[in-house]
C-alpha cells in the first residue's frame, strides 16, 4: 500500500477563524476511509483544500508517488490528475439527461476542440451503460437528471465520479436524506469502488460508518482528534466528550 | 414550474445523425429557404415588384440581426454569459467592410475624374485625393494608418473576422481569467462597448468620428447596377449567413460541447471539479460568437448604407439581450423569433408605418411610446413566460 495523498501541517483561516488547524492526513491506495466529526469540524473545508477550491495558508498537499504539489494546480487540473469529488449537496446537471451527465464525466479529452468533435464510441456507450448499471440507473439513462429522486441524484453523482476514473474519490455526506434501503445500496457502491481506489467518505451516520467497516478519522476544530478502527475511536474519551457524548 | 416526475422523457438512444436528432434545424432551414424564395419572387429587383427595394433591405438587415441574436443566445442562453457587448463586435465588422466600400468607391470616382485630364494621375495623387475626399469632413486630408490596406477587399474581409475576434479573445481572456462572472461581467462588457463607442466618436481616431462611414450601399465594381438588384444580393447573402450560422451553432450546442457549456451555465464550479477548464470554454464561446457577430455586422451595414459610433452604443447590446429573452433563451429559433419580431415591430412603429392612435384626450405617438411598449413586453415575458415566445413550441410538441 503506497501513499497516494499526503496532507501535512495544513492550516486555513477564514476572517481570523481557524477552520483547519495544522491538519495532517494520509491516504493509501487502495483504501476506504471514513471521516467523522461534529458540524463545523472542517471536514468539507479539508476536501475544498485537496480539490483546489480553497487555498491553505500553510502546509503541503502531495499527490501520488511522484509527489505532485496539488497547491500549485487549478481545480480542473486536480480533477484531471485523478481526484474526483462528490459534494455535500447533490449537484448533477438537472437540465440534462442521466446519459449526458455521465458522458461529460467520462475520462476522455477535455479540451474544447476535442469535446466539440467528440462522438460516443462503442466503448464509451458500453462504459456509460456499465456505470448506469453499477449505480442502479440503467433504466433512467434518458431521463432528465432533475426528475430523479434525491437518492438517485446522489448515485448519479457517484456514477459521474466513477466515470472520471479517479484514483481518489472524496465523498461528502453521501447518505444524507436517504432511506435505509438507499443507504445500503450506497455502502455497497462505495466499498466496491474502494477495492481498486482510495475512497474517503465524510458521514455522520454511525450505522453507515459501521457498515463501511474501515479506518476512521475523527476531526475536531480543524485537526485530527483520533484515528483507527471504529471501535477504537468510539472508545476514545476525547471523542466521546466532543462528539459522541452530546 | 411544474415537473412531471412520472412521465418518462422522450427516449433518444444512440446518436444517429445530427439533423435527425435536431428536427428543428431542418424546419428552420426549410422556412428560411421558403422565405428567401418568396422575397426574391416578390422583390422589385428580381421578381414581380410587390416588395419595395427598401423593404427588401429591411428584411435583409433583419436576417443579420437574427444571426447576431442566435450568437447571443449561444453565449447567454447556453453558456450563461450575459454579454452586453456583442453589438460592439457587430459594429466592428461593419466598420471593417465599410472602410473597403468607402475607399474603393471613392477611388473609382476619383480615377474617373482625374483620368479625364491629359496626363494619367500617379498612384500617390489618387491616394491623396481619396484621403482628402473621405476625411475632409473631419478636417484632415491624410490617410490614417489603419486605412493602409482599405483598398484591398481580401484584407478588409479578413479584418471583419480578425478585429472582432481579437477584441473578444483579449477581452474575454482578461475577464474570464480573473473569474469575473454574473452581473460584474455584464457591466464589464458594457464598459467595453461604451469605451469603444466613445473612442469612435472622436474625430482623430481615423474612422470619421460621429460622421461614421456612409454611402455603403454603393458596391464598388457594381456601381452601374440598380439598388433594387443589389438589395436582393445582400438579402441572399444575409439569408445564407443566417442559415450557415444557425447550422454551425446548432451543431456546436448539440452533443457534448453543448452539454458542457450548459453545465457551465448551471454550475460552473461543479464543471471545474469534473476536470474541464471552464475559462477556456467561455473564451471559446465568447470569441466564436464575437466573430459571427462581426460577420453579421459586415452584411448589415452595406444594406443600412451608413454606420456611425451611435450604432455601437451600449443600448444596442441591451436590446439584443431583450430580443433573446423575449424570443426564448436556450433555443436558437427562439432568438430568431425574438430578433425578427421585435426589430420589425420597432421599425414599423418608429418608422411611421403604424397609425398613431387618437384617444381624444391623448394621442399615442408610437415613436414615443414604442420603448415603453418594449419595456412592458420584456417585463411581462420575464415574469410570466420565462421561456419566451419560443417556449410556446413546447406546448405544441407536447400536444401532438
Ligand atoms: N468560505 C468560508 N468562509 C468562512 N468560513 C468558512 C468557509 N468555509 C467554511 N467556513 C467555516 O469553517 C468551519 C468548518 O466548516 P466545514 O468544513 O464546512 O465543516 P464540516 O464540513 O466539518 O461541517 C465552519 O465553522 C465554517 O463556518
Ligand atoms: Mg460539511
Amino acid at each position: 500500500m503506497a501513499t497516494l495523498l499526503e496532507v501535512s501541517g495544513v492550516s486555513v483561516t477564514f476572517d481570523g477563524f481557524r477552520a483547519i488547524n495544522n491538519l495532517s492526513i494520509a491516504m493509501a491506495e487502495p483504501e476506504l476511509r471514513a471521516v467523522i466529526g461534529p458540524n463545523g469540524a472542517g471536514k468539507t473545508t479539508f476536501m475544498d483544500i485537496v480539490t483546489g477550491k480553497t487555498r491553505p495558508d500553510e502546509g503541503r498537499v502531495l499527490w501520488t508517488e511522484r509527489q505532485i504539489d496539488l497547491l500549485k494546480l487549478s481545480e480542473s487540473q486536480i480533477a484531471t490528475a485523478g481526484i474526483g469529488r462528490k459534494f455535500q449537496k447533490p449537484t448533477v446537471f438537472e437540465d440534462q439527461s442521466v446519459r449526458d451527465n455521465l458522458a461529460m464525466a467520462l475520462a476522455n479529452k477535455r479540451g474544447p476542440l476535442s469535446v466539440l468533435m467528440w462522438k460516443a464510441s462503442a466503448a464509451d456507450r458500453a462504459r456509460i451503460q456499465d456505470l448506469a448499471e453499477e449505480v442502479g440507473l440503467a433504466a433512467r439513462l434518458d431521463h432528465r437528471a432533475g426528475h430523479l429522486s434525491h437518492g438517485q441524484k446522489q448515485w448519479l453523482e457517484i456514477g459521474m465520479l466513477l466515470a472520471q476514473d479517479p484514483r481518489l474519490l472524496l465523498v461528502d455526506e453521501p447518505a444524507a436524506g436517504m432511506t435505509p434501503a438507499e443507504r445500503e445500496h450506497t455502502t455497497a457502491l462505495l466499498t466496491r469502488a474502494a477495492r481498486s481506489r482510495a475512497v474517503m467518505v465524510i458521514e455522520h451516520d454511525m450505522e453507515f460508518i459501521r457498515r463501511l467497516d474501515c479506518r476512521v478519522t475523527v476531526l475536531h476544530e480543524g485537526s485530527v482528534l483520533a484515528e483507527g478502527s471504529l471501535d477504537h475511536v468510539t472508545q476514545d474519551q476525547q471523542v466521546i466528550d466532543v462528539y459522541l457524548g452530546r | 414550474m411544474k415537473i412531471d416526475v412520472s412521465s418518462p422523457a422522450a427516449p433518444a438512444p444512440v446518436r444517429r445523425s445530427f439533423l435527425r436528432d435536431n428536427p428543428s434545424v431542418l424546419w428552420f432551414m426549410g422556412l428560411l429557404g421558403l422565405f428567401t424564395l418568396g422575397v426574391t419572387v416578390l422583390s422589385e429587383g428580381m421578381g414581380v415588384g410587390v416588395i419595395s427595394t427598401s423593404l427588401v433591405k429591411v428584411l435583409g438587415m433583419t436576417l443579420c440581426l437574427c444571426l447576431i441574436a442566435v450568437a447571443m443566445d449561444v453565449v447567454w442562453g447556453y453558456c450563461g454569459i450575459l454579454s452586453l457587448g456583442h453589438f460592439a463586435f457587430f459594429g466592428l465588422g461593419g466598420y471593417a467592410i465599410g472602410m473597403w466600400l468607402m475607399y474603393a468607391r471613392t477611388e473609382i470616382v476619383i480615377r474617373d475624374n482625374l483620368g479625364r485630364g491629359t496626363i494619367p494621375p500617379t498612384e500617390a495623387e489618387v491616394s491623396e485625393a481619396v484621403a482628402a475626399q473621405i476625411f475632409g469632413v473631419v478636417g484632415s486630408s491624410e490617410l490614417p494608418l489603419i486605412w493602409s490596406f482599405a483598398g484591398s477587399l481580401p484584407f478588409q474581409l479578413a479584418m471583419v473576422v480578425l478585429v472582432p475576434g481579437l477584441l473578444a479573445l483579449v477581452f474575454g481572456w482578461l475577464a474570464f481569467r480573473s473569474r469575473v462572472t454574473g452581473v460584474y461581467l455584464s457591466i464589464l462588457t458594457q464598459a467595453m462597448t461604451l469605451a469603444l463607442s466613445l473612442y469612435l466618436f472622436q474625430n482623430d481616431t481615423g474612422l470619421r468620428g460621429n460622421n461614421g462611414l456612409s454611402g455603403l450601399q454603393n458596391i464598388p465594381g457594381s456601381l452601374h447596377l440598380p439598388q433594387s438588384v443589389i438589395s436582393v444580393w445582400f438579402f441572399w447573402a444575409s439569408a445564407f449567413a443566417l442559415g450557415a450560422g444557425y447550422l454551425l451553432f446548432a451543431w456546436v450546442v448539440s452533443g457534448k460541447f453543448g452539454s458542457v457549456i450548459k453545465a457551465i451555465r448551471d454550475n460552473e464550479a461543479r464543471v471545474r471539479f469534473l476536470g474541464y477548464n471552464v475559462e477556456g470554454y467561455k473564451l471559446f464561446v465568447f470569441t466564436l460568437t464575437g466573430i459571427i457577430s462581426g460577420i453579421a455586422g459586415a452584411l448589415y451595414y452595406p444594406q443600412a448604407g451608413i454606420i456611425n459610433p451611435a450604432e455601437i452604443a451600449p443600448i444596442a447590446s441591451i436590446y439584443l439581450a431583450v430580443w433573446v429573452a423575449i424570443g426564448g433563451r436556450g433555443r436558437l429559433y427562439g432568438a430568431v423569433i425574438g430578433a425578427a419580431l421585435v426589430s420589425l415591430l420597432s421599425s414599423w412603429l418608429t418608422g411611421g408605418g403604424a397609425p398613431n392612435i387618437d384617444l381624444g384626450f391623448y394621442r399615442i405617438v408610437w415613436t414615443d411610446w414604442w420603448l415603453v411598449l418594449l419595456g412592458l413586453g420584456f417585463v411581462l415575458v420575464t415574469l410570466f413566460f420565462p421561456k419566451g415566445i419560443g417556449g410556446l413550441f413546447d406546448y405544441l410538441v407536447r400536444k401532438s
